[in-house]
């Protein structure tokens, strides 16, 4: 099974904690979520801003603003704000249990999604699924003065010992977040070569790591990645 | 396919055998055999009936034919949503309607759509807290015969359905800044993890997972699962273990298979039970059933009212009909139940008779009738 032609990127808010503690006792626990104007604008800003300099044409807000009336509300308000200063960008939204179930059956409906710090992570960890899993996912995470790129999803299987010594962890996640980071940096030329050379090696699908479903080890990947770079 | 459905109906007969033999002290409390039922002197158990609006009442027409070509004990009590708001209950749903719920402590509910406007409940909401309804239970399993890109699904998502992120407290502290709470009580994690293990229990199933955020939310999701661990240590022979959210969705797009028994507090079942039916072929095939409190359990069609085809025998039954057969096992009808579960599913898989949603031509009428000869 296999989704092809499916090509989003998502957006999710990093900084708000949706883990302000409370004392608790025994009987009742409660969180706090805070959603503030400052970081939608901020995040919504970003994602049609992307969307603008890479040629995408869709941004859809992931929300659930028909049960969390004011604070998913304030975040679709900034979104739809930020919208308007795009009209060349197609702008939607999606309440987040419905793009759930699409993403399971026509992810090629999406392309840029942007949300809060939650469902993004749900949605992001979503879409690696259907994309291949965590090691293909790449991932950054972008601040007002520094970026650090990652593997987009996790899936708790980092720092598993056996992977270190099997030596079969995927490199392909962190290669393709490398890509990214080239084309923060503006190198785009460099970052297209990386990007490339990955997709053909996975294409050609001879050197594989077992998520993927072959038994190459890491070195051998990583060796066809070099061989392939033009 | 046959073999899954083969296989299904054999591991569930011998469980309940097992289970009828020694029940636990807690299966009293779930248990509809225990309950006095409402019945006429004919011996049928009468059970509420609420068509709804847009197809709805097509589709319970349905339902209510199968039911009685099946011969099913059950005898129906029709109610519809009003076109005032009642003032008892601050909602189109009238006091008498909600009564009769309670008293026959089973129920079937169609699609409702709530009409737009100000002064009144939305249908559902007024249901879920006049009931007590405290646990959504969605079986997910592959139809046989209707692809979809995951074969083989078989789970069952419960979700905790009266707190959590949608308790709706919300306020705004200054302009632009909001804040929302996530309320998990003691009572009613354990509420939902007692259920769970329950339904795990008497439908054969293996394992209950619980899925959670607890990494980050510590405090929350951390009484959450401390709850269902409690419930775990009471059922030893089920195996138990904890999810993280994010792990599972993945999980879940990549192998479903893995899965068996889920249950959640609000938010996350909410997106997973959705994710759930996305998997198996979308809302319009997947059974729900709600549990509240003193046993009451309401059967629902969590598709839309349709309204644009509504009246013209196009709709598709299906959903209302799995939910009357989750009906009928928590009814312990359950043979019953997997005769009508294997004529919707085999009426599915010859593909002769099928909905336009199915991708077929047929009627709902013709739909029907060949699942009441498949019986």
């Amino acid at each position: 099974m296999g989704f092809e032609s499916s090509n989003c990127k998502i957006f999710k808010k990093k900084l708000e904690a949706s883990s302000l503690k409370f004392p608790t006792t025994m009987m009742l626990s409660i969180s706090k979520s805070v959603i503030t104007k400052f970081c939608s604008e901020r995040i919504a800003k970003y994602a049609f801003e992307y969307a603008y300099l890479n040629n995408r044409k869709t941004v859809t807000a992931v929300h659930k603003a028909n049960i969390m009336k004011l604070a998913d509300g304030l975040f679709l308000e900034s979104c739809r704000e930020i919208a308007s200063r795009y009209p060349s960008i197609k702008y939607n939204e999606i309440i987040v249990d419905n793009c759930c179930m699409q993403l399971v059956s026509k992810p090629e409906q999406f392309d840029v999604m942007v949300t809060p710090n939650l469902y993004g992570n749900l949605v992001a960890n979503t879409a690696a699924g259907i994309a291949g899993g965590t090691g293909v996912m790449p991932g950054g995470n972008v601040g007002a003065d520094h970026a650090v790129f990652e593997q987009g999803a996790s899936a708790g299987n980092v720092g598993k010992q056996k992977f270190v010594e099997r030596k079969t962890a995927n490199p392909v996640a962190l290669l393709l977040s490398s890509a990214m980071m080239l084309r923060h940096l503006q190198f785009p030329s460099f970052a297209d070569r990386l990007e490339n050379s990955v997709k053909r090696v996975i294409l050609e699908g001879k050197y594989r790591t077992k998520d993927l479903g072959g038994n190459s080890t890491t070195q051998e990947v990583i060796d066809a990645v070099i061989a392939n770079l033009e | 396919m046959a073999l899954q459905i083969a296989k299904r109906l054999l591991h569930r007969r011998t469980t309940n055998e097992i289970f009828t033999a020694a029940r636990s002290p807690t299966v009293g409390l779930f248990s509809s055999l225990d309950r006095n039922y409402s019945s006429s002197s004919s011996n049928l158990i009468r059970a509420t009936l609420f068509p709804g609006d847009g197809i709805g009442p097509e589709i319970a027409e349905s339902v209510k034919q199968v039911f009685t070509a099946a011969e099913i004990p059950i005898e129906w009590e029709e109610h519809f949503v009003g076109t005032e708001v009642d003032p008892r209950t601050q909602s189109f749903l009238t006091w008498e309607s909600l009564e009769s719920v309670r008293r026959n402590k089973v129920g079937l509910k169609g699609p409702m759509a709530t009409p737009i406007g100000k002064g009144h409940r939305s249908l559902n909401l007024t249901l879920r807290k006049e009931l007590n309804l405290y646990a959504n239970v969605r079986p997910c399993y592959s139809l046989p015969g209707y692809k979809t890109r995951y074969d083989d699904v078989n789970l069952v998502t419960i979700r905790e359905n009266t707190e959590g992120e949608y308790s709706g407290l919300e306020h705004q502290v200054v302009r632009g800044v909001v804040e929302s709470l996530k309320i998990i009580t003691r009572q009613a994690s354990l509420r939902v993890a007692e259920y769970a293990f329950y339904y795990a229990k008497t439908h054969g199933r293996e394992r209950v997972s619980a899925v959670h955020k607890a990494n980050i939310m510590q405090k929350t999701d951390g009484l959450f699962l401390k709850c269902c661990r409690e419930v775990a240590e009471k059922y030893p022979e089920i195996k138990y273990e904890e999810v993280v959210i994010d792990n599972c969705c993945m999980m879940l797009v990549k192998n479903p298979t893995l899965f068996d028994v889920l249950v959640m507090p609000n938010l996350y079942g909410d997106i997973i039970s959705d994710l759930c039916a996305g998997l198996i072929g979308g809302l319009g095939l997947t059974p729900s059933l709600n549990i509240g409190e003193g046993g009451i359990a309401l059967a629902e069609a969590v598709h839309g009212s349709a309204p644009d085809i509504a009246g013209k025998n196009l709709a598709n039954p299906t959903a209302l009909l799995l939910s009357a057969v989750s009906m009928l096992h928590h009814l312990d009808l359950n043979e019953k139940a997997d005769k009508i579960q294997d004529a919707v599913l085999k009426t599915i898989a010859e593909g002769r008779y099928r909905t336009g949603d199915l991708g077929g031509t047929s009627t709902t009428s013709e739909f029907t009738n060949a699942i009441i000869d498949h019986l």
